[in-house]
């Protein structure tokens, strides 16, 4: 079957079922995409389907035949993932990194379909799981954004 | 962390070969853009660390500085979230006057060369990477520029006494001339490194980049997806595998009943037999953990002679508690000044109480992973998250019976640690992973999947703790005894208890310095079926929970305000008294509550202190119950870790400790029923989400005393400081974690 991944395409040989992360990360190699649970439940693998977020662990390969779909990899060549990494960037969000691909997603997709969210709209869109407690910096970070649009 | 010495000893009599060579070929794995690559002789090393004190004295082993003047330095120790290569760069930076801006850090491999801590470890752990190797490591920095300045001397022909430095570049200032340290690095590099004792250090005043909020190095890369772990390493020709673990730890693998037909399935490379697991190799990960699942396997009870743990079939959590709380004794003493029993006999007041906690997992996001390659040369390759280079070397040594010299270990990032990857018997990957690796002759990485983790992962002690406490007629506190029941981390990862008691069993209810003239901290060793590890700030985790929220107890019944008698009890303390009194500014002043917010909320407060690992801190937080649950709203944190390399960083990890804080406090808890964890996931294992997060903030008190560390200290004053608040608003006393436990009106 034929994907569009960061507006190329790439001919994959997969099982219909297979998750969309293993695809990216084992047959083309993309590994900024993070296997964290397997189960939706911690955002890790968070990759964006036609500009919106989608959990890629649960997210069966042939679903997204024909769709467009955006890693981390390619995230600075959207306007708006680019002001989300420079933010990340100037507020120091990571500690370890492992769950940040996928929080630059999440906040990306936020912020291309609410460019101004409040508080309780970035606690709504923002679910991804962090172990090393960069919350605030993501909270702070997400609303610099908002306020650039404002 | 007061880890025993003993336990963290690898051996590391093996000579290392430190030839500049050995260090560009050993850490050949991505693209890596080598400037120069000038061997140099190994009896200059080895000379250098002749004296066993001149430890990080190695510079070549250390330092790489590339023609475009950047520096790549080998970092002892682990970079998983805290910051420590950040700090490294700003260490070193400002003695080799180069910005830290210009400086790649990466994780060295094992070697005696490394081990900088004063301690003599080199570990990732305790809190102790910058604490502990400071003074060499800024040495390291000094020793690196005066090289530079010699060969800038032989190179320019002027006396070394006419040369100077400025960022990146030793200059002549009678001439006008200077030279970049990358024009000068391959001659530098190679001259001797000069005695030790000539070197001057920099003084404090004139730091530029020590103290100051440094941008860490690697935020750009941990935004775009460009930072790289072990679960990302990929070799040519490798294969991918995944396990089944034994439902409970020391059962075996009995027979596979459906062996064939998974073996057909698709991508299936080879099924295998592992110690208390089976195995798919595949050329896909999805595939293997398909297969690895699709296997039945007859797992047969653990025999008699099992070298591990064995996880008994009836084990529950709830009932080993019950089972701790029965516990009569003997308890040894850590602890016991004045008369305890005299002061209790006589008391007017008397306080009794009985506190527990649960078990956690370390819940790290990135998966355990380990990727093993035998070359043909006969050497082992192998890619793994460690906070302990030298000891997984040499258990990998032990276990493949080869030469240590002979195994390549490399230490990629780390997708968060949290203690969760010290060498843990049963609890780690890479045994499998060099096995599969062998069997097939072929590269192999191996990814536990999340609910493999959670099945093998070690745990956070539990503890019952008994305290009994006795009241002048004042009310304040004469005599406290705490008897904990519990097996340490490190008296459980040794199987056995020591001739001493495992400190990381009872610190954070040993080592407080309230002036109460009559105590006595003991344990009842109560050697339990779980294994057991390190999680972040380890027994203080737990012990300054139970103690912080006792004393607010004594603090109740005696009608003194919780704060106001940690003041009291701290009057001679003049260190801890300045950190209480800035907590209490931070927060606006001391209030307690309960208030009504403008929100509508009533909200009370609760005060609790900490001193792990060397340093102090003090949290005030503020509650309130939402929908029968508790609510967070602000942590104010003061720490004193004596003095400071990075402010901005400190202030992360405060947040962050004080998001495991938080967790641990309101909803984690490993849960174990008929001998298996009821979680295997975080579906059924919820950790904090950015809607539990209170608001944090944080002063910084530098107290000028010595360096204490910043990756734990801030965790475990959080508990009791929420506990103490929870039990002033609704008078429900918090005498064990999580609060998930509780039902709030």
């Amino acid at each position: 079957m034929q994907l569009r991944i960061n507006q190329k395409a790439y001919e994959v040989d997969a099982d219909a079922d297979t998750p969309l992360l293993w695809v990216i990360r084992d047959d083309l190699g993309l590994t900024g995409t993070k296997y964290g649970c397997g189960l939706a439940q911690c955002g890790a693998c968070s990759v964006l389907v036609d500009g919106n977020v989608v959990r890629s662990c649960v997210t069966p390969v042939a679903g997204v035949v024909g769709r467009e779909i955006t890693t981390i990899e390619a995230i600075e060549a959207d306007d708006v993932g680019k002001r989300v990494v420079a933010a990340w960037v100037e507020h120091q969000v990571a500690q370890c990194g492992y769950c940040q691909s996928g929080q630059v997603m999440a906040a990306t997709a936020l912020l291309k379909h609410t460019p101004a969210p409040s508080d309780a709209q970035i606690e709504a869109a923002m679910v991804n799981l962090c172990r090393c407690g960069t919350y605030n910096a993501i909270r702070t970070a997400v609303h610099d954004l908002a306020k650039e649009r404002v | 962390m007061s880890t025993p010495k003993a336990f963290f000893d690898a051996p590391l009599s093996e000579p290392v070969n430190l030839s500049r060579r050995h260090f560009l070929a050993s850490t050949a794995v991505g693209a890596l853009v080598i400037g120069f690559g000038l061997p140099l002789g190994s009896a200059r090393v080895y000379a250098a660390t002749a004296n066993p004190t001149e430890r990080g004295t190695q510079v070549p082993a250390f330092l790489e500085i590339r023609p475009d003047g950047s520096v790549r330095l080998l970092s002892p120790f682990m970079e998983g979230g805290q910051g420590t290569h950040t700090a490294m760069a700003q260490i070193v930076g400002e003695e080799l006057d180069a910005d830290p801006a210009t400086f790649i850090v990466e994780a060295a491999p094992p070697g005696e060369a490394y081990v900088v801590m004063e301690n003599g470890m080199r570990i990732t752990g305790g809190s102790m990477s910058v604490r502990m190797s400071y003074p060499t490591m800024r040495r390291l920095g000094a020793l690196a520029r005066a090289m530079l300045l010699q060969a800038g001397a032989e190179q320019l022909g002027v006396p070394v006494a006419q040369l100077t430095t400025q960022p990146g570049r030793v200059v002549h200032a009678a001439s006008g001339r200077s030279l970049g340290y990358g024009e000068l690095a391959g001659r530098a590099l190679d001259m001797p490194v000069p005695d030790p004792a000539t070197i001057t250090l920099r003084d404090p005043s004139q730091f530029r980049w020590i103290g100051k909020p440094v941008k860490r190095l690697d935020a750009y890369d941990k935004s775009t997806g460009k930072a790289q772990y072990s679960i990302d390493i990929k070799v040519d020709g490798m294969l991918h595998a995944a396990v089944q673990h034994a439902p409970r730890l020391g059962m075996t693998v009995g027979s596979l009943r459906n062996q064939a037909q998974v073996e057909a399935m698709k991508g299936v490379h080879s099924v295998h037999q592992l110690p208390g697991a089976v195995a798919v190799v595949a050329e896909r990960w999805w595939h293997a953990k398909r297969a690895v699942e699709a296997l039945q396997v007859e797992w047969l009870e653990a025999a008699a002679d099992s070298t591990v743990r064995a996880m008994p079939a009836d084990f529950s959590s709830d009932k080993y508690r019950d089972f701790l709380a029965a516990q009569q004794g003997p308890a040894r003493d850590d602890e016991n000044e004045g008369d305890v029993a005299g002061a209790l006999a006589n008391a007017k007041t008397k306080v009794e109480a009985t506190y527990h906690n649960q078990y956690v997992n370390h819940a790290q996001l990135e998966p355990p992973s380990a990727l093993a390659r035998f070359n043909p040369d006969g050497t082992l390759e192998v890619w793994l998250p460690n906070q302990a280079p030298d000891m997984f070397r040499a258990d990998m040594a032990k276990r493949t019976g080869l030469d240590p010299a002979k195994i390549t270990l490399h230490s990629p990032l780390l997708g968060g640690f949290f203690g969760r990857h010290f060498l843990y018997d049963s609890a780690n990957p890479y045994p499998q992973a060099i096995a599969l690796a062998k069997a097939v002759g072929r590269p192999v990485k191996l990814i536990w999947s999340r609910e493999e983790e959670f099945l093998r992962d070690v745990l956070r002690p539990v503890a019952v703790v008994k305290f009994r406490a006795a009241l002048d007629a004042q009310g304040l506190p004469l005599a406290i005894e705490a008897v904990s029941a519990t097996e340490g981390p490190s008296e459980a990862i040794a199987g056995k208890q020591g001739e001493k008691l495992d400190p990381t069993a009872l610190e954070g209810l040993s080592g407080k310095s309230y002036a109460i003239p009559n105590k006595r901290i003991a344990q009842i060793y109560v050697k339990g079926p779980t294994m057991l590890g390190y999680w972040r700030s380890v027994g203080n985790s737990l012990n300054d929970f139970f103690y912080e929220a006792f004393l607010d107890e004594l603090a109740d019944k005696g009608g003194h305000d919780p704060y106001e008698l940690r003041l009291h009890l701290l009057r001679d303390n003049k260190r801890l008294t300045t950190l209480l009194q800035a907590v209490g500014e931070l927060s606006g002043g001391w209030k307690r509550g309960p208030y009504t917010a403008e929100d509508g909320s009533r909200r009370a407060r609760g005060v609790a202190m900490a001193s792990p690992f060397g340093s102090h801190a003090a949290v005030v937080a503020e509650v309130s119950i939402e929908n029968g649950q508790v609510k967070v709203h602000h942590i104010w944190e003061a720490i004193d870790s004596g003095s400071i390399v990075n402010p901005a960083i400190i202030e992360a990890q405060v947040n962050g400790a004080v998001a495991l804080g938080l967790s641990q406090t309101l909803l984690e808890e490993a849960v174990y029923v008929d001998g298996k964890p009821r979680a295997r996931n975080y579906d059924l294992y919820p950790i904090l989400p950015m809607s539990r997060m209170a608001q944090v903030h944080v002063k910084i008190v530098e107290s000028g005393e010595k360096m204490g560390g910043i990756g734990e200290p801030p965790l475990p004053a959080v508990a009791p400081a929420v506990a103490n608040a929870v039990a002033h608003l609704t008078g429900q006393r918090i005498r064990s974690l999580p609060l998930s436990r509780y039902t709030f009106a």
